[in-house]
């Protein structure tokens, strides 16, 4: 099996003013080539560290990490990100943020348009493709991060707790939407969350990370059967890995 | 936007009165002082080479718009202080950018240009005058100078406030620096520029007023120092007037600007 993604080893210290504060240590990831990682952890455990690592937007400060056998030196054509916040450019309408990575990384415009025009219908904006982000509800302005990720055809793409901050009801919704979109796309994900039944629900497989220098503590395949739908929630299988991880967090 | 919500909150709405046209207010206002200013000439009595009444400064003004002898004073002062505020926009929003943009650039001129904005760049208007001579040119570098560093110091500000996680979203998709100048903070930054446009616009007719004050042949700040010589205040109050309104003019171009440019805003968006 080719690992899209493999982190080897890495660790992240930097300075502060009491000395140097270990942020992750020995880290070792492998994601599958369309393979679907949640990475669950307490906030402040590192995990949006890993991710940006990962992303080339930071340097380790030890081991390598590596994406489709080749050292990630910075941002790359491959990766596509999320983060928690849209960070949508308020002054472009939704299709020219979709758009922006191919102004970026200069792809053929006129074949990302079409593309485009193909993401917002498969996230479910077609309606919205001239509207700006202010027009928009926090769950579509994340539905317009999710296309803009998807634009340039990434083989990994990172996801920075997408949904932390929307609503129980729109963040529901989204989780559903984002298992379609992964059932077609086939991509390798590294979904980070800090809520159970979110990793539980999307991912093949599930890393816990304890904090404090951060460090992967389990990593546990999701034997439950896809695609997935709103009775998984009562499937036992569910019941019995959202309770085994709840412990991990929980003593009583 | 958000200011909307609070005030509509805050009055109950069994108690909201009904409002009059807006522009019903400042008119009322206006009437009144005229009004005051007028009885106040009458009552006291005061002679007209100290204050004239209202209608001898409406006399002057329209004498002067009839005759055509204001014309050549309000074309001199509106294209100089356009001009000047056009070039000192231009170089305060095109430094202002490079000095965030860039460490060492910051280094080497930022202790110079404390030290210049603490000056009163008008006691600068006499030197001016000897290097760009009595035209147009010394007003022009004296209004570009009066409203480069609000326009300065705001473009700065508004860039380094960009949203970071906006940035560094747009990095992960490997924006370039150049493109997260011209496409993210630039952009950004607008709400804080216009906000430092809006300042220049009455700074740069000080500015074109100095100057004129200093030495011209034409120009309302001519026209008004000239005319004290004779204690003719109405012409001296009908320069003021037409300052004020071009001022106003001035300052309510830009916001209207303002709204339409930066339509994503709230503080923009709303009023």
């Amino acid at each position: 099996m080719t690992a899209a993604l493999s982190i080897r080893n890495v660790g992240l210290t930097y300075p502060t003013r009491s000395g140097q504060t270990e942020a992750l240590a020995n880290v070792d990831v492998d994601i599958a080539d369309g393979e679907f990682v949640a990475l669950l952890g307490p906030s402040g455990c590192g995990k949006s560290t890993l991710l940006r690592l990962a992303a080339g937007l930071l340097g380790a400060t030890q081991g390598r990490i590596e994406l489709n056998g080749k050292p990630v030196e910075g941002p790359s054509r491959n990766t596509g990100v999320v983060f928690q916040k849209p960070s949508l450019l308020p002054w472009k309408t939704v299709r020219e943020n979709v758009l922006l990575p191919a102004r970026t990384q200069g792809l053929d415009l006129a074949r990302a348009k079409q593309r485009a025009d193909e993401l917002l219908e498969l996230v479910g904006l077609s309606a919205f493709a001239g509207n700006y982000p202010f027009e928009l509800s926090g769950g579509m302005q994340q539905r317009v991060g999710i296309a803009r990720m998807l634009l340039p055809d990434p083989a990994l793409l990172l996801m920075d707790e997408p949904f932390a901050a929307l609503d129980a009801l729109s963040r529901e919704t989204l989780t559903f939407a984002l298992q379609d979109i992964w059932s077609v796309q086939r991509k390798s994900v590294l979904f980070i969350t800090h809520s159970i039944p979110e990793a539980v629900f999307l991912a093949d497989r599930i890393l816990v990370m304890s904090p404090r220098p951060g460090r992967i503590v389990e990593s546990i395949s999701n034997p439950l059967p896809r695609p997935r739908n709103v009775d998984t929630f009562d499937d036992p299988a569910f019941t019995a890995l959202t309770q085994h991880l709840r412990r991990h967090f929980n003593a009583h | 936007m958000r200011t909307n919500v609070m005030s509509t909150k805050a009055v109950p709405t069994n108690t909201v009165r009904r409002r009059l046209p807006a522009p019903i207010y400042p008119l009322i206002s206006v009437s009144l002082l005229l009004l005051a200013w007028d009885q106040a000439v009458r009552w006291f009595n005061i002679p007209d080479y100290l204050l004239p009444p209202p209608a001898a400064v409406f006399r002057a003004l329209a004498d002067g718009f009839v005759t055509g002898t204001l014309w050549p004073h309000i074309g001199t002062t509106l294209l100089n202080t356009v001009s000047g505020f056009v070039i000192g926009s231009v170089l305060a929003v095109s430094l202002g950018a490079l000095l965030a943009e860039s460490e060492t650039f910051e280094r080497f001129v930022y202790p110079l240009l404390v030290g210049l904005q603490a000056t009163p760049k008008v006691a600068l208007g006499p030197i001016l005058l000897v290097w760009f001579g009595f035209g147009a040119a010394s007003k022009i570098v004296l209004v570009a100078l009066v409203c480069f560093f609000p326009l300065f110091v705001n473009t700065i500000n508004g860039i380094r406030r960009t949203d970071p996680e906006l940035l560094e979203a747009c990095r992960a998709f490997s924006a370039s620096r150049l493109f997260l100048l011209w496409h993210v903070k630039l952009p950004a930054a607008l709400g804080e520029i216009f906000s430092g446009l809006q300042i220049g616009v009455s700074l740069a007719l000080i500015g074109a007023v100095v100057g004129e004050f200093l030495s011209a042949q034409r120009g309302l700040g001519f026209l008004i120092a000239s005319s004290s010589v004779s204690m003719s205040l109405a012409t001296m109050f009908s320069g003021v007037l037409l300052l004020a309104v071009s001022g106003l003019a001035g300052v309510e171009a830009v916001r209207a600007v303002h709204r339409r440019v930066v339509f994503w805003q709230g503080s923009a968006r709303g009023r």
